[in-house]
């Protein structure tokens, strides 16, 4: 998703012991007073949150805001944990809220920008048109227009299609995760995919579709 | 062909490109330090200057609208005034008769 590159442990370092204590004690640990066991959860959900801050932000720093944003948020509000469901997956929905919450905040218009398509996007283009199986679905030209056909969409639209559809998320997945109802969902997915469409459609008409 | 199948193209395409989770080294120290540091001061005078400056325009328009209905509604005539000040010169009258 981002081309920038991202500093990551350096070769030879000693990996951090551990801690054997399910995420559950930890959050009673933090709950309790011990502040440091919360670096602990942090170890260990951060690879998963990063790479879900990657599919909403393009920039690595915006990336690492909304990651630290996350984290923040969940100590202030970890007196709300209520044991019932894992943490990660009450993590997951402060994650998918903080990520909403940015692209609500990042909102621009790119709808003129999807039309102005890169050598490689007008080839790929050109090979869907030819024949739908040639078109390569792993293709850098595919994942770059998929990427801004994305960022057309308003954030209602590209988080339900984000989790509908590019993660396979179930319905009442999807209405745990952002707290939507669930007719609401199936009404902004079907307005998202028209959206979709629309937006491809207008890559100049006749010549690719 | 049409937008819909190009559209199910690009989305199987996004299904096959999943981002990265790498981290930035020692992140978890940062998130960390981010917890440690003392939250912001509170300063009762900036509040108080806050609160002030958040008054001005409810009293600017309360102003307004009470010298605009004054203005509509005309005002009455100032009935003390005459007495007042007949009682007033009265006493210095007073005052000046009595001077030796």
């Amino acid at each position: 998703m981002s081309a920038e590159s991202v500093p990551t442990a350096p070769i030879g370092a000693s990996p951090v012991e551990s801690d054997p204590r399910s995420d559950e004690d930890l959050v009673r640990a933090v709950l309790g007073g011990a502040t440091e066991a919360f670096e602990e959860l942090v170890r260990r959900h951060q690879p998963r949150l990063f790479a879900t801050a990657r599919r909403y932000a393009r920039r690595e720093s915006e990336v690492e805001d909304i990651v630290q944003e996350v984290f923040l948020k969940a100590f202030e509000r970890l007196p709300g944990f209520r044991f019932e469901a894992p943490f990660d997956h009450w993590l997951m929905r402060v994650a998918v809220r903080t990520c909403y919450d940015f692209l609500r905040a990042h909102q621009r218009t790119r709808e003129s920008a999807f039309t102005d398509l890169s050598d490689e996007e007008e080839e790929w283009l050109n090979r869907f048109r030819a024949d739908p199986d040639q078109a390569d679905e792993k293709a850098d030209a595919a994942r770059a227009l998929v990427q801004r056909l994305m960022e057309t969409l308003p954030p209602q639209f590209r988080l339900v299609i984000q989790l509908l559809e590019i993660e396979e998320r179930s319905i009442k997945e999807i209405h745990q995760l952002t707290g939507w109802s669930m007719p609401l969902i199936k009404v902004r997915a079907f307005r998202a995919r028209a959206a979709m469409r629309r937006a491809l459609a207008r890559l100049k008409p006749g010549k690719y579709l | 062909m049409n937008s819909e199948s190009l559209r199910q193209k690009l989305i199987a395409s996004a299904r096959t490109h999943s981002p990265s989770d790498s981290v930035p080294y020692a992140f978890e120290q940062r998130i960390m330090a981010g917890l440690r540091r003392p939250g912001p001061v509170v300063d009762a005078w900036n509040l108080w200057g806050a609160a002030l400056w958040r008054a001005v325009a409810p009293c600017l328009g309360i102003t307004l609208l009470v010298a605009a209905s004054s203005l509509a509604l005309g005002t009455p005539p100032d009935e003390a005034a005459e007495p007042f000040e007949s009682m007033l010169l009265a006493d210095l009258t007073t005052q000046i008769v009595e001077m030796p």
